[in-house]
């Protein structure tokens, strides 16, 4: 590599950079200074001093925190999994039905180009309890109507919608990455494996996953990551609200929402700031599980 | 197990509605525990006959017997075959043993029993000592070895290999066509092979098969058929150096090519295309033959010497080139510039009509 012409590349990447220092750099380091602001009033820009855990410490012992987490780890632990296996498989359907493959391809990404609130009002009315479409169709199997998001829903009720919703929005993307890793995976491993009297479930289990376990690692870090920071799907299904009783169906983002929108507030914008830094940490502790795991269990 | 094709036909359809006619009415008989060689040019249909066997490919018309057994419509995995694919297709992210097992597994073979015959398998094909690796940590040749053990390890009742060796570079070539006739002759399974190289089909089969635009030409032993090709096509297939094409008549009884007779014949008098195999040319010591002719280049390769003349007449009766080949003993040492006096042996002489069709 010649040095003396590395002046072009930055050139080139002046721009990004530019962008990103003011967008993404700047608000992420200044977000860790303000976490360790006391007393921080971000109208009139005055500080108190300064705390190494103080702020932490106060979200720590809020139990709307914890609440926050444990909805957030259920949303990421419980979707992520179900709808990367989901999309495997509607992506291995898909490859039987070549001539139907982009059609169905367009439909099935059509989630990802619409609206999570606009779609998410849509679900609400889907599972309302006496027009809603869910209670409709579960009446036919004589399942009395279940109030899934209104007054009288509880935590269940509503983390069942809420995981329903966000599993249906997270296909499209999957389903998207799936099929196109599956066309690059060599025909000839599928007559081998024809050959071999592998069973089709044989065939998806030993030879489609592993084949495609590069990119099931990628879907899943990203989506990890997606899920950790779900607030929009909350929004889009519950509303400003947040469920019943209020904001039980809060996350880790929403939580953060809801503290920086305190601004008059002393303090509160230290401490949504300290949520935030939070979050990133669990973000990035999980990326680098998976990261370590993936060594073991993806192959070449 | 016997292999019988009958009328076999498969018609491809080309998306501008054209229809190509990869293996057109093929008839043919496969016998038990023989190696038989498919061979031809590309595009000639012996890979889509060898998945026709397989049953990858469904045939248009026609039957395939294993034995009295038709299996003509039956899927792959029912017909009791090991295939062995042009790159091997081995699965990357098992391990060799992972590689062999696979197909033990699939049929609920009892997991100590797969073990063991995972190991004996192996160690047919001299892998005893890798079985742990990635496929991607092996040889060209130790590859082929694995897919080899995974087609034969499920005891098929048929072999099938798809251009078993084109992967491979010349040393190991010519290696692992020794180790395939060998794992053949121990396993006694009828094995059927794909090739486009004749040497490579003749060196190890027990009888070749040459096809072309779908259509078998001959079938029979590797020098039968070289000695006696049925038309010019199976004629310049076989050989190397290629056999030499003149364009020539018959007059009275006497093989005329450039107005000089190279042979006697008792067909007709007819103009004709004569086949003459670069080693039926033999250095006249007495230099009393009337064929001479001024050598233009040499080949040496120590066993013997690849003479390359060029015919300079206006009019030239050589077919297809420029310069026609002989193939002498090295014991002399020619040079180029030297007039060389040939004796042409006649039973390397094959005379064909203007169509091709030996005469």
């Amino acid at each position: 590599m010649e040095t003396k012409n590395n002046w072009k590349a930055w050139l080139y990447l002046a721009p990004m950079l530019l962008l990103m220092s003011v967008f993404t750099f700047y608000p992420l380091i200044n977000a860790f200074i303000i976490s360790f602001y006391k007393g921080y009033m971000p109208l009139r820009n005055t500080v108190e001093g300064f705390t190494l855990l103080g702020n932490y410490l106060v979200i720590l012992k809020r139990p709307e925190f914890w609440n926050a987490v444990k909805n957030t780890f259920v949303i990421a632990f419980v979707s992520v999994p179900i709808s990367i296996f989901l999309s495997l498989l509607i992506s291995t359907a898909l490859k039987s039905i070549p001539k139907l493959t982009k059609f169905f391809q367009t439909i099935f990404f059509l989630p990802y180009v619409t609206n999570a609130i606009a779609v998410g009002m849509t679900f609400a009315v889907m599972f309302n309890k006496t027009y809603g479409l869910v209670n409709l169709i579960l009446g036919w199997f004589g399942i009395t109507a279940i109030d899934w998001i209104g007054g009288t829903s509880n935590w269940g009720t509503q983390m069942t919608a809420l995981l329903v919703f966000t599993i249906w929005e997270s296909l499209a993307f999957k389903i998207l990455v799936f099929t196109s890793g599956m066309q690059n995976i060599d025909k000839q491993y599928y007559d081998a494996a024809k050959i071999d009297s592998a069973s089709k479930w044989t065939v998806f289990r030993r030879i489609t996953v592993p084949l495609l376990s590069p990119i099931i690692l990628y879907i899943s870090i990203t989506s990890m990551i997606g899920a950790l920071k779900a607030y929009n799907t909350v929004i889009g299904l519950f509303g400003t609200k947040m469920g019943n009783p209020s904001y039980s169906m809060i996350t880790i983002v929403a939580f953060v929402y809801k503290f920086r929108a305190e601004l008059a507030s002393k303090g509160y914008y230290s401490y949504a700031a300290a949520a935030a830094i939070i979050l990133f940490l669990i973000t990035v502790t999980f990326s680098l599980i998976q990261g370590v795991v993936a060594k073991k269990r993806v192959h070449y | 197990m016997e292999i019988k094709m009958v009328n076999l036909t498969k018609i491809f359809t080309s998306k501008n509605r054209k229809e190509v006619r990869a293996v057109d009415h093929v008839d043919l008989v496969i016998p038990t525990g023989k190696l038989i060689g498919l061979l031809g040019p590309s595009g000639c249909g012996k890979s889509t006959t060898l998945y026709l066997i397989a049953g990858l490919l469904r045939q248009t018309e026609g039957q395939i017997y294993f034995g009295n057994d038709e299996v003509s419509e039956m899927p792959p995995e029912q017909r009791g075959i090991g295939l062995v694919f042009q790159n091997y297709a081995l699965y990357p992210h098992m391990t060799v043993r992972e590689n062999i097992l696979f197909p033990l597994q699939n049929l609920k073979v009892p997991k100590e029993d797969a073990k063991k015959q995972t190991y004996d398998m192996a160690k047919l094909v001299g892998l005893e000592e890798l079985l742990d690796r990635k496929p991607k940590e092996l040889s060209g040749g130790q590859q082929q070895r694995v897919a080899i053990a995974r087609a034969l390890v499920k005891k098929p009742r048929v072999l099938l290999l798809d251009e078993p060796l084109s992967n491979l570079d010349a040393r190991l070539r010519l290696q692992t066509r020794e180790e395939i006739k060998r794992i053949q002759r121990e396993t006694g399974i009828t094995t059927v092979f794909v090739t486009h190289d004749q040497e490579e089909a003749m060196s190890i089969s027990d009888e070749i098969v040459v096809m072309k635009d779908g259509i078998i030409q001959q079938m029979g032993q590797p020098q039968d058929v070289y000695d006696h090709p049925n038309n010019l096509f199976v004629a310049k297939f076989l050989g190397n150096p290629q056999i030499n094409v003149f364009d020539g008549e018959i007059v009275d009884g006497k093989v005329l090519i450039d107005g000089m007779a190279f042979a006697e014949t008792k067909l007709p008098n007819q103009k004709i295309i004569a086949g003459i195999r670069p080693e039926g040319f033999v250095v006249d010591k007495t230099k009393k033959s009337p064929f001479k002719f001024e050598i233009d280049l040499v080949e040496t390769i120590g066993r013997d010497t690849t003479l390359i003349i060029e015919v300079t007449a206006e009019e030239s009766t050589l077919l297809d080139k420029k310069t026609f080949k002989a193939i002498v003993d090295a014991e002399f040492r020619i040079k180029p510039k030297d007039v060389v006096h040939f004796i042409i042996k006649s039973e390397k002489i094959h005379l064909f009509d203007l169509d091709g069709k030996l005469l």
